[in-house]
């Protein structure tokens, strides 16, 4: 059975005819052609088909298309345009997440990244709003992104499988941006001064 | 003069783009309503023979297009006589006496769950699957064989026509071991198994097809880790010249090895459909059939014997091998070869025997898994010798010492034949520095306070080391294709694929240093045989030698010519020419310079200028009238090609230590440090070695404490999935992986370079199994281990400690004879 549905992805509206059995993923893949969401399982167990949608971080291989008729979904491809970003979804500009996933070497086949960039910024203004984690401490306090640490950071992002295992790079570049304080024995984000002076 | 780039931190050119989700996977490419997609029907029987299969109800279907069963394969009027043929195998080996390849689509018999049976070509897969459903196969069921026990009883055949499901036997000897075990003052025996595992790329396998009727040309994107042999099999089963076929394979998501399997059923069932049909095919398997229908690795079960002296030297080695190669052996002998012979790691035992039987099972096939047989190989060798310390009351470190080969007996001959039909020759190494920058970094010598504090407060905790050497950047070959264009930017290509080891970055690195252009001008394409038809693939720890070495040598030839074509026009002597930045310029005179640019222009004579730049290549405009344009020796444009074939692998090595702490009541096992001292020669990219070293680890992990095909005695694989199979997420990866890295260059190739993609998942097996044997007093033999599995052990081992013999104990060979 069709059904008609409106989703606004990356800023841009569309309408959309589709079977009412349709994933949210597959239209997205498939019918709009926005391939900046990864299918790694289809079956909400590795995190790479991870968008915002209405804000917060959703996995959209375990849900309808047809739920979310009218919804504003922002995938790696928009984040740059968001709150915190260069503003613009320009192709070369990068949200600072992605800047510190560049400089914290957060990625080799990058396949994962675009659910881990989308989770990680979702997962911070989770944070950022109070949500407390299965690791979380004390459940009253409130909790502030910059004090995440590692263990808060890792539990937070385990639902997002890297099966190249850069997790280290993936934490360091997360703890950057929160504001925290670099991992312990890790260097703030790394120097780059190697290529400039070849230029 | 610039700063080298090779060497350095460089970050990599490709992440912008996987960052914005722009990474181009093979289910990126051709997306859109003209695209149908397959589906394939499997077999949900580990061993059966096929009676019949209904496909009638199939094409009422509404949007289906197709639907196959072997059957039409063997359709002389619908296909080449070559796709009703079984698949290549494509490792033969004299040894493997009783190979076995599958159909394309099974023929008569199904011999493990997952198996092809019939494919449907449909508008989308949901319709795809929807008409799988309507096939109606009927199965007359035969007895699976399931695991390396039932394979050698053989009470079942999983082929009719393969005797003990024996696939092949094959025994090395140097020296006579059994003689030397036998006068040998100590001796030991052990028994050990390794549990089955696999590579488990994000991206699964994906096909997409494209055939061009009007030029007869089939263009393929694959998600491989060989375009050059995909292209090569598909051109032979589609009964195509090898010029009407492309294989592209932009990026790709992950390959950990399973990827250099081609070609797949899919892979010839997607170009052969989009050929018929006259639309593009894709086919984009689903994570259960990764699991169950691509191919998994590691499951080995080993007997050793070794004779020793008072110092543990190793006088003799015996060790007999059963592995487990599932229902099917396209790739050969490779991955129990390199079990037996990179088991030497390090050492030089005095005598060595080894011999493995590689055996059917109704399973999914056996093919490399990064590491590919050596995580098993060290694992026998490193478990041999804990236990010859334990028996000598030695320090684990003082017996590996007096067994290593040293630093002036390079190169070592180990007497043996290598995975590549090569001599198992070692070309460089330093194994103690190695071991004395391992113990440093874990803080070996320092441990037994570490364990009496732990002790104090209760606490368990141990220490483990492994040591391995791996022979990386196997043959036969690779090439690179270096141009310069009018615009000054470089274009480089090499045939074999790229899975996230950074390609486009370190080869841009090798580019700018050897050419003199600005790194930022290289762009780098691998994985397209259009640009670069002859290659092998990306496998073996092998592009950064092989690839990198021909690159280097191609960016040199371009180079030579950029200068001769550069003083002729600034009227100088070659040898007082340099390029910086991509201008050739004369030494000390900066005025006097040209761009390669402008070479370039210079290097193809023209009769039509297209822009301002090219006039100056024109008839009347530059050339000696008394000369061709072109001398008899030259060649139009700015380009240098070259390939790049070594007389043998080079061997890279390195040592990891652990420190574990095991729960006393859940059995939770800990990992409190990780230290991996790692020696591949000159690093072109200490980031991306880093990198490739961290994702080692973590597969390692995997594979030491959490990964399992769970098979059922009928064949059914039980967790296929990622929920059951568990591999590592960023909870399960230590902090902090403390690095260390020797260069001992390699003398083999002309960057001194060796590989570096598998070493880091190799010794894990190894090096938890001894510090987990560390912490708890008793020996580790069979891998992975749980924290059920720890429990159970230690439940034994209580009751073994009130008198009962230890089965898993180490036992002198000679006392058994004695009994
Ligand atoms: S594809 Fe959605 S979680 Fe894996
Ligand atoms: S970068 Fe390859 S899976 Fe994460």
């Amino acid at each position: 059975m069709d059904t008609s549905i409106t989703l606004t992805v990356d800023g841009r509206r569309h309408d959309v005819v589709v079977d009412t059995r349709t994933t949210l993923l597959d239209a997205l893949r498939e019918r709009l052609a926005v391939t900046s969401a990864k299918k790694g399982c289809d079956h909400g167990q590795c995190g790479s088909c991870t968008v915002l949608l209405e804000g917060r971080r959703h996995l959209t291989c375990l849900t309808l298309a047809v739920a979310h008729d009218g919804d504003e979904i922002v995938t790696a491809a928009g984040v740059s345009a968001l709150e915190g970003g260069a503003g613009d979804d320009a192709p070369t500009s990068l949200h600072p997440l992605q800047e510190a996933f560049l400089a914290h070497d957060g990625l080799q086949c990058g396949y994962c990244t675009p659910g881990q960039v989308c989770s990680a910024i979702g997962m911070l203004d989770e944070a950022k709003q109070g949500h407390p984690s299965h690791v979380t401490d004390d459940l009253e306090e409130s909790v502030d992104p910059a004090d995440l640490d590692d263990d808060e950071v890792r539990e937070r992002m385990s639902g997002n499988l890297c099966r190249c295992g850069a997790y280290g790079g993936i934490v360091d570049a997360i703890r950057e941006v929160a504001g925290g304080a670099p991992r312990e024995g890790q260097p703030d984000r790394p120097a780059q001064p190697e290529r400039e002076a070849a230029r | 003069m610039t700063t080298r780039l090779v060497g350095q931190k460089v970050p990599r050119v490709e992440d912008q783009r996987f960052l914005r989700g722009g990474g181009k996977y093979v289910d990126d490419v051709l997306v859109g309503a003209t695209t149908l997609h397959a589906a394939v029907l499997r077999s949900p029987h580990a061993h059966a023979r096929v009676v019949e299969i209904d496909v009638e109800d199939v094409l009422d279907v509404e949007g289906v297009h197709l639907v196959w069963t072997y059957e039409d394969l063997a359709d002389a009027a619908v296909m080449p006589a070559t796709m009703a043929e079984p698949l290549p195998l494509l490792i033969p080996h004299p040894a493997l006496t009783h190979g076995r390849t599958q159909y394309a689509l099974a023929k008569d018999e199904v011999n493990y769950v997952g198996e092809a049976v019939a494919f449907v070509v449909a508008s989308d897969r949901y319709v795809a699957e929807d008409a799988l459903a309507r096939i109606r196969v009927t199965y007359d069921f035969l007895p699976p064989v399931v695991g390396v026990d039932a394979a050698r009883a053989a009470t079942n055949l999983v082929h009719d026509d393969v005797p003990g499901n024996v696939g092949a036997r094959l025994e090395q000897t140097v020296g006579d071991a059994p003689a030397a075990i036998a006068a040998a003052p100590h001796r030991l025996a052990l028994d050990l198994t390794v549990e089955r595992s696999a590579c488990m790329p994000l991206e699964g396998r994906g096909t997409v097809a494209r055939w061009d009727p009007d030029s007869g040309r089939l263009t393929m994107w694959t998600s491989t880790q060989t375009a050059s042999g995909v292209r090569a099999a598909v051109a032979v089963k589609l009964g195509l010249d090898l010029g009407q076929v492309d294989v592209l394979t932009p990026d790709t998501g992950g390959g950990f090895g399973v990827k250099i399997n081609h070609p797949w059923p899919e892979e010839l069932l997607v170009p052969m459909a989009a050929k018929v049909l006259g639309r593009p095919v894709k086919f984009t398997e689903d994570r259960r059939e990764h699991f169950i229908s691509s191919a998994h690795e590691r499951g080995q079960v080993q007997h050793v014997e070794v004779g020793f002296d008072d110092d543990g030297r190793l006088l003799g080695l015996d060790v007999e091998f059963w592995h487990d190669h599932g229902a099917y052996t396209p790739y050969g002998l490779i991955v129990p070869i390199i079990t037996s012979t990179q088991l030497l790691g390090p050492y030089k035992p005095g005598a060595y025997r080894v011999v493995f039987e590689s055996l059917y099972t109704n399973t999914v096939m056996v093919t490399p898994y990064r590491g590919a047989g050596r995580p098993q190989g060290v694992y026998a060798m490193e478990r041999t010798m804990d236990a010859i310390a334990a028996y000598l009351g030695k320090d684990r470190t003082e017996v590996r010492a007096v067994n290593f080969i040293q630093p002036d007996e390079f190169p070592y001959d180990h007497q043996m034949v290598f995975q590549d039909g090569r001599p198992l020759v070692y070309d460089s190494g330093d194994y103690p520095q190695s071991l004395e920058k391992i113990k440093a970094l874990v803080g070996w010598d320092e441990f037994t306070a570490v364990r009496d504090a732990a002790r104090a407060e209760g606490r368990t905790v141990g220490i483990g080391l492994a040591c391995y050497v791996e022979g990386t950047g196997v043959g036969p070959y690779e090439g690179a294709h270096v141009h310069v264009e009018t615009s000054g930017k470089v274009k480089v290509a090499t045939g074999l694929t790229t899975q996230g080891q950074g390609h486009a970055t370190v080869f841009a690195q090798l580019v700018a240093d050897e050419l003199g252009c600005r790194f930022e001008d290289v762009e780098v394409v691998t994985g397209d045989t259009r640009r670069m038809p002859y290659s092998v693939g990306t496998f073996a720890s092998r592009a950064a030698v092989m690839s990198g070495s021909a690159i280097h040598l191609a960016a040199k030839r371009a180079k030579e010519k950029a200068l001769r074509i550069a003083a002729d026009a600034l009227e100088a002597d070659e040898g007082d020419l340099e390029i910086v930045d991509g201008i050739v310029s004369v030494r000390g005179a900066p005025g006097s310079s040209i761009s390669l640019g402008t070479v370039a222009v210079l290097s193809n004579p023209l009769r039509y200028a297209f822009d301002e730049a090219s006039k100056a290549a024109t008839q009347f405009t530059v050339g000696d009238p008394g000369r061709p344009p072109v001398a008899e020796d030259d060649e139009p444009g700015l380009e240098g090609k070259d390939f790049y074939s070594p007389e043998r692998s080079t061997f890279a090595s390195g040592m990891h230590a652990v420190i574990v702490e095991t729960d006393p009541e859940t059995c939770e096992i800990r990992i409190l440090k990780y230290a991996v001292v790692h020696d591949c020669g000159h690093l072109l990219n200490p980031m991306i070695v880093e990198g490739q070293v961290h994702g080692g680890v973590a597969q390692g992990i995997g594979g030491a404490l959490y990964e399992r095909m769970e098979y059922d005695e009928s064949g059914q694989l039980l967790n296929a999935s990622f929920m059951d199979f568990l591999m590592p997420y960023v909870t399960e990866v230590p902090d902090g992986i403390d690095i260390d890295h020797l260069e001992t260059p390699s003398p083999l190739n002309p960057l001194g370079i060796k590989g570096a993609g598998e070493a880091g998942v190799i010794p894990s097996a190894a090096v938890f199994a001894s510090a987990i044997e560390d912490a708890e007093g008793f020996p580790i033999t069979a891998m992975p281990i749980s924290p059920s599995d720890l429990f159970a052990l230690r439940q034994q081992h209580a009751a073994g400690a009130s008198g009962a013999p230890d089965p898993s104990r180490p036992s002198d060979p000679s006392d058994q004879e004695d009994r």
